[in-house]
């Protein structure tokens, strides 16, 4: 059930995504992840007295990336503010973020759901520090002896890690939209290298903010907002058990309060967080340590030349450029490793492109894609690390389209490369014997030995019973070892019985 | 966006307002303190309250006491691990980690 | 050797007539003699004071020749200093030893200064008389009865007594000035940003400012030579000054030094000068006798070729109002890393996180800092920001504006630098708002961010000193000092010492 009929869900999502620098945003410690606990937290990290910010300019040029490729306004001048709260895993006991004056300023994300495209606005991206980590269960087993279940262990490390916190409006309608814009999201982050998209180590986290009303009605309902969901999966999981919570209610009578949630996968529910009950009084002011950020346009001219070709750019190009459909080039498009491995691909098979790309698009998108999906399950990595090279598969999708392999043939070679066995694809061909068996004048003589030794299946299809014709085809394919191309059996097949 | 249409409303404190904000400051406040911050804090406002009646409608706040733009910094990692020089200045830790009441989600 | 400049203490090192262990030894003497009925020092630390002191000695042996090179000073325990007990006059700090330099402690030790003492001072800044403190209250050496000034009141009265030559101090409302004031020393708050904050135990971020606290302008020209500086480690600190010098520090920069030897060199020195008298600084809320030793000053600079004019400063009633909504939203924040988790104090019992924070806090904090806090907390708290807060900003503006008018028609700004002497410990530790208003003419400068000096004067009731402000524009220390160095030259305020019955 997407939702019950007559009720609309509204959301908005709040992505937290982790920039792909090597310092952390207001200091000079690392910001590599799996470190030892705290061996990665300097002294402005963990708030010694007396300690001072100062901005990583790779921090900001990451957040003019995201602006431009997003069609986004960066603004000349932002302010960093302070979010004050007290949380062990907070060291100043305020977050430094961007509040009334962020860097990214609207923008839009377009999405496809059910082969239909939608535009995601965007109201804001604005950078900020990540919080450090709350250690709980494996303080038990570090220890054992010293009552740790009432305690809780404090990991700086994250601490200080520079995030860029992508706000969109309540534009999307269902879970299904809200992960399909996370997943575009997630790609557009990656595809521009300000985030490595990491979503077990907390590289890309979303934060969902749910409300419900009456179908038909346009005032918004009271907004839950669900924290720190850190998968796809969570992310439609929560969105759709909150709309059932928030729709019981208020069936039953009730009305929603809003507050900051959790999602309990194992319990497959979200429940109210306790830790959050200052939510309302952050008291933000600018930040006295910061001066005001600018952003000159030249700054912005010298990033949006680095840039790289964007995905919606790409897809248009792959669809003039090499024909290919809609479908095609947004599943190409959507991902830097896809798209590169495809058009690598394309170009190995020499001129005229066009002519090849298809098939190629057939195969990246059929059998590999297929495998990876089954290699790897969400992340979408892995065409880099991915067996078989481009210009194996270019080599591989020659041979069919010179009609040496049949696609039953270029399957096996397929599997020999990605196992491993093979490496050449003509020596493999040559070696195996897998050249189809065609032309005419090879495929004659078995045509006519068939014909002759299965009179049964040639008098029904004479008779008109069309798929006799297939158990014809299984017989000279089975006499070919399947080394023939069906098609062309089927088509002497034919040529022969009708022209008798 | 602040407007001075209610930069003109103030008001006196209540002992509401001071246990409020003591515990948003955390800072454990006991019946007889919140009595005396109380009067204090509300003669210190009706000090502060002579801003309220000047007109402020066309200037802009002052956040800074220069004109200047953010200085940017390098991404270079220049910061060497000193967990230990700065694990001995805490109170409670263990296994590398600062030690704190069970904190509740 | 008593009572000594840091210009003549050089000289003596360098013609080897005293050695900086020597010299440092018979200080740390001084200092102890005086710890029980000054206070001035929460921490002296004879074994590193003496082992700088021979690192000191060491170097000029090797031909090293900095002016400043083997002179003991002292920091004001607001700075962090690497191994040393650094408290900020807190509770909360009591045993924090910190683990990294402040940028005024490097830029000093760069110059050669000996580290001999930590001075006392109000609880994270937050005083005017030095009551504050959790290591008790400091004595005015003029007369022990009564308050040195605040915050930096533990340097002062170290230098007034002469237990050190210099020290440094910070600002945020007047803290180096009224304390300097009171206590009959020179104090010099440089333009905001001129010497770094870094490792600087922040009060309110936007108006603190380190500088250097001494017998006289000269001594700090010298001293704010070695301050000053640009620190990356702090963005706000300035890099290029306006005329396009770098902001450098250490004495191959010697700027504030040379202003003074060039400002000798010429014949009616303050003839240039026009210096502007707000009427807002002489009202009804000035005390006689301050007002009497003020007007002779402004006498004595007009016989020496100044040409004075009355301005007007329209907001500066305004500017308490302003500072106490400003610096404790800012400080309310700033003391919010007190949390008891990674370093301060910890309540020894509690029941959760939540009462963990709570007690630490009230535990760790003493009286005045938690009203700040609640008072900076309350003027940021929703429904109350833009009420406070923002209007407080814009008052800020419209103060800066004023010096901004004035000085288009004068170069310094000059008036008294507290409304009255030094009062008596106590007399005004009750009434917090009493309290506040002593800093009324020393805000404004912290406000617009502006550099301000104050010089004795004179002595008014009780025999006790009265302190002589100079404000000038955006970075004109030079100016400041060479006015202040100038008025010294023919007078001696700056030389008179209290009696030290503990010699």
């Amino acid at each position: 059930m997407e939702t019950a009929p007559n009720w609309e869900i509204v959301i908005g999502l709040e992505a937290h995504v982790q920039l792909d620098t090597r310092s952390k945003i207001f200091s000079g410690a690392a910001t590599r992840y799996g470190a030892a606990p705290n061996s990665q937290a300097c002294g402005v990290d963990i708030a010694l007295p007396g300690v001072l910010p100062v901005l990583n300019r790779k921090a900001v040029e990451c957040a003019i990336r995201f602006g431009l490729a997003v069609d986004a306004r960066i603004a000349p001048v932002s302010v960093f503010a302070r979010k004050n709260y007290f949380y062990p895993d907070l060291p100043k006991g305020y977050q430094i973020s961007q509040y009334e004056a962020p860097v990214v300023v609207g923008g839009t994300v377009a999405i496809v759901v059910a082969e239909a495209e939608k535009s995601i606005r965007l109201v804001r991206a604005h950078l900020e520090e990540d919080a450090g980590k709350s250690v709980h269960e494996d303080l038990d087993a570090l220890l054992p002896d010293r009552g740790s279940h009432a305690l809780s262990g404090i990991d700086l490390n994250r601490a200080g890690t520079p995030l860029l916190e992508i706000v969109s409006e309540p534009d999307l309608a269902s879970a299904a939209e809200a992960v399909a814009y996370a997943k575009a999201l997630h790609s557009l982050v990656r595809w521009i290298g300000i985030c490595d998209g990491n979503m077990q180590e907390g590289s890309f986290r979303v934060d969902a903010n749910v409300s419900v009303r009456r179908a038909g009605t346009t005032t918004l309902g009271t907004r839950c907002e669900i924290k720190n969901l850190n998968s796809f999966r969570f992310l439609e999981r929560a969105i759709r058990c909150e709309a059932a919570r928030q729709i019981a209610i208020i069936e039953e009578g009730g009305h929603i309060v809003q507050e900051t949630r959790l999602f309990d996968p194992g319990q497959d529910e979200t429940r109210a967080m306790r830790s959050k009950e200052d939510a309302h009084d952050y008291r933000y002011f600018p930040d006295p340590d910061l001066l005001p950020l600018t952003i000159a346009d030249d700054w912005i001219a010298a990033v949006a030349r680095a840039l790289p070709e964007l995905p919606h750019a790409m897809q248009g190009r792959f669809q003039s450029d090499y024909g290919l459909s809609a479908y095609d080039a947004k599943v190409l498009t959507s991902s830097p490793d896809i798209a590169r491995y495809f058009e690598s691909t394309v170009a190995a098979c020499g001129e005229p492109a066009a002519s090849f790309a298809k098939p190629c698009a057939n195969w990246i998108m059929g059998e590999l894609s297929a495998r990876l999906n089954r290699a790897d399950s969400e992340a979408g990595e892995g065409f880099e690390v991915f067996p078989i090279r481009p210009a194996q598969l270019s080599r591989l999708v020659q041979r069919i389209q010179d009609g040496t392999l049949s696609s039953k043939l270029a399957k096996m070679v397929f599997d020999a490369l990605w196992s491993g066995e093979a490496d050449d694809v003509d020596l493999l061909i040559e070696q195996r014997g897998l050249r189809q068996v065609q032309g005419s004048d090879a495929l004659a003589p078995l045509v006519d030995q068939v014909i002759a030794a299965n009179a049964k299946s040639v008098a029904e299809y004479r008779a008109g019973k069309d798929k006799a014709l297939n158990a014809l085809v299984g017989q000279v394919m089975k006499a070919t070892q399947g080394k023939a191309d069906p098609q062309q059996v089927g088509a002497l097949l034919r040529q022969r019985l009708e022209g008798d | 966006m602040p407007t001075d249409a209610n930069a003109s409303t103030t008001k006196r404190l209540e002992r509401r307002d001071v246990t409020h904000v003591a515990r948003l400051a955390r800072l454990a406040l006991s019946d007889a303190e919140a009595d005396k911050a109380l009067d204090e804090l509300n003669a210190i406002f009706e000090m502060i309250a002579v801003m309220a009646a000047v007109d402020t409608s066309d200037v802009l706040p002052m956040s800074h006491a220069i004109e200047m733009s953010a200085r940017l910094r390098d991404d270079v990692v220049t910061e060497p691990d000193q967990r230990d020089a700065h694990m001995a200045l805490a109170p409670a830790t263990a296994a590398g980690l600062y030690l704190v009441p069970r904190i509740i989600e | 050797m008593h009572g000594l400049t840091l210009h003549e203490l050089g000289r003596a090192l360098a013609e080897r007539q005293i050695s900086s262990m020597e010299l440092t030894q018979r200080l740390l003497a001084d200092i102890g003699r005086a710890a029980e009925p000054l206070n001035a020092f929460i921490t002296v630390d004879p074994e590193r004071a003496l082992a700088a002191a021979r690192a000191a000695d060491q170097r000029r042996a090797m031909g090293d020749a900095a002016p400043l090179l083997g002179i003991p000073i002292a920091h004001k325990d607001i700075f962090c200093a690497r191994g040393w007990r650094t408290t900020c006059g807190s509770r909360m700090l009591e045993g924090f030893v910190s683990p990294y330099d402040a940028g005024v402690v490097e830029s000093c030790e760069r110059a050669g200064l000996v580290l001999i003492g930590k001075t006392n001072m109000d609880e994270f800044a937050m005083g005017s008389s030095n009551e504050t403190s959790f290591f008790g209250p400091v004595h005015n050496p003029w007369d022990p009865a009564r308050v040195p000034g605040g915050s930096s009141g533990g340097s002062a009265a170290a230098v007034a007594a002469r237990l050190v030559p210099a020290a440094t101090g910070t600002d945020t409302g007047g803290s180096i000035r009224q304390p300097a004031a009171l206590s009959g020393i020179t104090g010099l708050k440089p333009t905001y940003g001129l010497v770094s904050r870094f490792g600087m135990i922040a009060f309110a971020s936007s108006l603190d400012q380190a500088g250097p606290m001494a017998t006289s302008a000269e001594d700090c020209a010298l001293l704010l030579d070695a301050m000053a500086g640009f620190d990356p480690r702090d963005s706000t600190a300035i890099e290029y000054l306006p005329d396009g010098a770098a902001n450098a520090s250490g004495e191959q920069w010697r700027r504030y030094q040379r202003a003074l030897a060039e400002l000798a060199a010429v014949d009616r020195p303050l003839a240039d000068v026009r210096i502007g008298l707000p009427e807002q600084y002489f009202g009804p809320g000035l005390s006689d006798d301050v007002r009497a030793a003020v007007d002779a000053a402004i006498d004595q600079l007009g016989r020496l070729g100044a040409r004075t004019k009355s301005v007007s400063l329209p907001n500066s009633a305004l500017s308490v109002p302003a500072y106490y909504v400003l610096a404790p939203a800012e400080a309310s924040s700033n003391l919010s890393r007190f949390d008891g988790v990674r370093y301060g104090h910890r309540a020894a019992e509690y029941a959760d996180l939540m009462e963990m924070y709570c007690r630490s806090r009230a535990e760790g904090f003493g009286a005045e800092v938690r009203r700040r806090i609640l008072i900076g907390t309350y003027v940021l708290s929703h429904g109350y920001y833009d009420a406070y807060y923002v209007k407080a900003q814009k008052i800020r503006r419209l103060i800066a504006d004023d010096f901004a008018r004035a000085f288009r028609d004068v170069d310094v700004v000059l008036g008294p630098t507290a409304p009255s002497v030094a009062f008596p410990l106590a007399a005004k530790s009750a009434d917090p708002v009493q309290m506040y208003l002593n800093d009324i003419f020393t805000i404004p400068a912290n406000l617009a961010g502006l550099p301000a000096l104050s010089l004795p004067c004179g002595f008014g009731e009780g025999g006790l000193p009265v302190g002589l402000q100079c404000v000038g524009p955006v970075f004109s220390e030079a100016r400041l000092l060479a006015i202040a160095h100038r008025y010294q030259a023919c007078t001696d305020w700056h030389r008179r010492m209290p009696p030290r019955p503990w010699m």
